[in-house]
């Protein structure tokens, strides 16, 4: 059905995994465990009326933000879309913080105000959070802005869906990114749709990567289904950034398996079945969990703990969200001006 | 005292910022080697350099976006726009970015950020280039508005909104750049969300701001001269936060009250303002609130027609008129 080709797969046989690398390949593996149980809570939550409003999981997708977020340092800033439940988890904020966000309950990392879309976290520069396509775009570049103009070497993240490459905004501020050299990683989470709209049906462009060659902006295409693979090519990007002050464009292919959000079924009619199957069996922790075990690095005991692990945090979170109290009614008024 | 141009006074204003902050910074097009489209920015590139005034594509959406970004992580940008005609191409950002970032991120991320150019109608621009956009962007819980008229209070107001912890919307009359003023040496500001009586009178209030608080001074001196009238001139000088406590003092002395603005009648600030009089003052009022605003049409190009849709000095009279009763 579709014409746009994934990432070619690795060619002939693989090299085997580093085995001093093992505690960083858990770490990503239970990251990516622990977004996609977060996820399933929050869709049945949200089935069970305690979550309102658009609620847009990221299940299918956890690769590209555990392993490109695996690649920066706690003072590089992070901006994403609506669908970023996953990037405030990985970047660091509680599951507690981020379950009683989606609850609206004060207790949540933007105290009940925000929601599912405006997750906020400024301790650990995670920026948001935000939900007009491609609006945090410029946002993004902004920061890596702030880093050149200070002369720092932090680098600024923005993530945004393939559809977000067709605004204005997108192209209006690779321009000025790759003009004025400011050290900003865009990764384009290609995940084919932009709600119910093909990317064929959108853009003539199909290779959004391509994108970067009107602005002379290096850029790549990366397998989002491969954690590892999104690690490395986010390392290369941060040392171009940090190094040289060049932004990246970075294309991850990656597939989401829920609905555009939990008020849509599954596949609808802009998408089949078999699709969805056939994309399943590109999953990013049955991946990695495999390579991990070909090469004796994981065993189902060890992977039972991580799942143990997550499960348990998770459902504190769930418990912690339900208990939390409401905002106070006073704070409807508060922070609409800084004093 | 010296006399400046209110061109002038703004790059006095920018120019000391920019020396007592080295955060503050000026972003736009045409700000550095043009040395600005209206020249308020002269000088600050020979000053500053190419790392603290940015001249920029033709871009507004994305610059406008780049500058609140860079206040997300604590610098204070002055974004300028060539007019604010022109800003409705970044209205996302200034709305929907700016104005909500403290609110949904729980008071965590403040946007210190000034968004400044020349507003309302010019001349013979036709309509695309002649409007006043006050009552679109007061509308916004989170924003600020101003909107000076002389050059003392631009000078004083824009160093207010650079200091400001808030998106801060400064809204300069096109017309009003060679308009020369009395500054005092030395440093001073102006608060924002204070309004001030710039001709004291008990007949009538004259609400205005901007270009209409000249329409209404002189509106103001011909009713003395030839109608007997003494009017009180309050210029808002901020439109939101509104200064309700000065609109309204004035209001309860002279029991009527005139309200000019460029901008077009419906929905417009005079529409506010009667708001908060009819509700504050309603038995203070001796007549029904008149207004005076721009035509509700776009603006013709044509000279004649041009005028005619300005608010004038002739309709200011007429309007204090009918509200003392005269006629």
């Amino acid at each position: 059905m579709s014409a746009v080709k994934d990432a070619a797969p690795p060619v002939g046989a693989r090299a085997k995994l580093d085995a001093s690398r093992r505690a960083l390949y858990h770490d990503l593996l239970r990251q990516m465990l622990h977004v996609r149980y977060f996820e399933e809570k929050a869709g049945e939550a949200y089935a069970q009326g305690k979550i309102g409003g658009f609620c847009h999981l990221y299940i299918g997708q956890e690769a590209v933000a555990v392993g490109s977020l695996a690649a920066l340092r706690p003072d590089d800033y992070v901006f994403a879309g609506y669908r970023e439940h996953a990037h405030a988890l990985v970047r660091g904020t509680t599951s507690r913080a981020v379950m009683a966000e989606l609850f609206g309950k004060a207790t949540g990392c933007s105290k009940g105000k925000g929601g599912s879309m405006h997750l906020f976290d400024a301790a650990r520069n995670f920026l948001g959070g935000h939900a007009i396509v491609g609006s945090h775009i410029p946002l993004a570049a902004g920061a890596a802005f702030a880093s050149k103009y200070r002369g720092t070497d932090q680098v600024s993240v923005c993530y945004f869906g393939e559809a977000a490459a067709n605004i204005g905004a997108f192209h209006e501020t690779l321009n000025m990114a790759a003009l004025w050299r400011l050290p900003g990683i865009f990764i384009c989470e290609n995940n084919r749709y932009g709600m119910g709209t093909a990317l064929e049906r959108a853009s003539v462009v199909y290779d959004i990567s391509q994108r970067s060659c009107s602005y002379h902006m290096a850029a790549e295409t990366v397998d989002g289904m491969d954690v590892l693979a999104m690690y490395e090519a986010t390392r290369r990007a941060v040392e171009r950034a940090r190094a040289e002050r060049l932004p990246t464009l970075l294309e991850a292919r990656t597939y989401r398996y829920m609905g555009h959000s939990m008020a849509d079924p599954i596949h609808g009619h802009y998408r089949t079945k078999e699709e969805l199957e056939e994309q399943k069996q590109r999953d990013p922790i049955a991946g990695l969990r495999a390579r991990l075990e070909e090469d004796g690095l994981l065993d189902d005991a060890q992977y039972a703990e991580l799942e143990k692990g997550v499960h348990a945090e998770v459902e504190d979170a769930v418990a912690f969200a339900e208990q939390s109290p409401e905002p106070d009614p006073a704070e409807l008024y508060t922070d609409v001006y800084k004093a | 005292m010296p006399v400046l141009t209110y061109r002038d006074a703004l790059n006095h204003a920018l120019r000391e910022e920019m020396e007592r902050d080295p955060d503050v910074f000026l972003m736009g097009e045409e700000v550095g080697v043009y040395q600005g489209a209206y020249k308020v920015s002269r000088g600050l590139l020979q000053q500053f350099g190419d790392r603290r005034v940015i001249d920029t594509p033709i871009a507004e959406l994305g610059f406008a976006g780049i500058g609140v970004g860079a206040a997300m992580v604590g610098l204070r940008p002055v974004i300028e726009f060539m007019t604010w005609n022109f800003a409705l191409l970044a209205i996302d950002e200034v709305v929907n970015s700016a104005a909500k970032m403290l609110y949904m991120s729980g008071g965590q991320i403040p946007i210190p950020i000034v968004f400044r150019g020349p507003g309302g109608a010019a001349l013979q621009l036709g309509a695309q280039h002649s409007q006043a956009f006050e009552s679109w962007l007061a509308n916004v819980p989170g924003l600020k508005v101003v909107a000076p008229a002389t050059p003392y209070d631009a000078k004083g107001l824009l160093k207010s909104a650079i200091r400001d912890d808030n998106p801060v919307i400064f809204l300069e009359g096109e017309m009003l750049y060679n308009n020369k003023g009395e500054i005092p040496e030395g440093e001073y500001t102006v608060p924002l969300g204070l309004a001030d009586v710039k001709r004291a009178g008990t007949d009538v209030t004259i609400v205005c701001h901007s270009k209409t608080v000249a329409t209404a001074e002189k509106a103001a001196r011909q009713l003395a001269g030839e109608h007997g009238l003494e009017a009180e001139v309050v210029d808002l000088r901020t439109i939101r936060p509104l200064d309700t406590e000065t609109l309204l003092a004035s209001v309860r002395k002279t029991n009527r009250c005139v309200i000019v603005e460029e901008g077009w009648p419906f929905c417009g600030v005079g529409a506010q303002v009667v708001d908060e009089i009819q509700r504050h003052a309603f038995d203070d009022l001796d007549a029904p609130v008149e207004r005076v605003t721009g035509a509700d049409v776009p603006m013709p190009y044509n000279k004649l027609l041009e005028r005619a849709a300005k608010p004038s000095v002739d309709a200011v009279i007429g309007a204090a008129r009918r509200a003392a009763y005269v006629d």
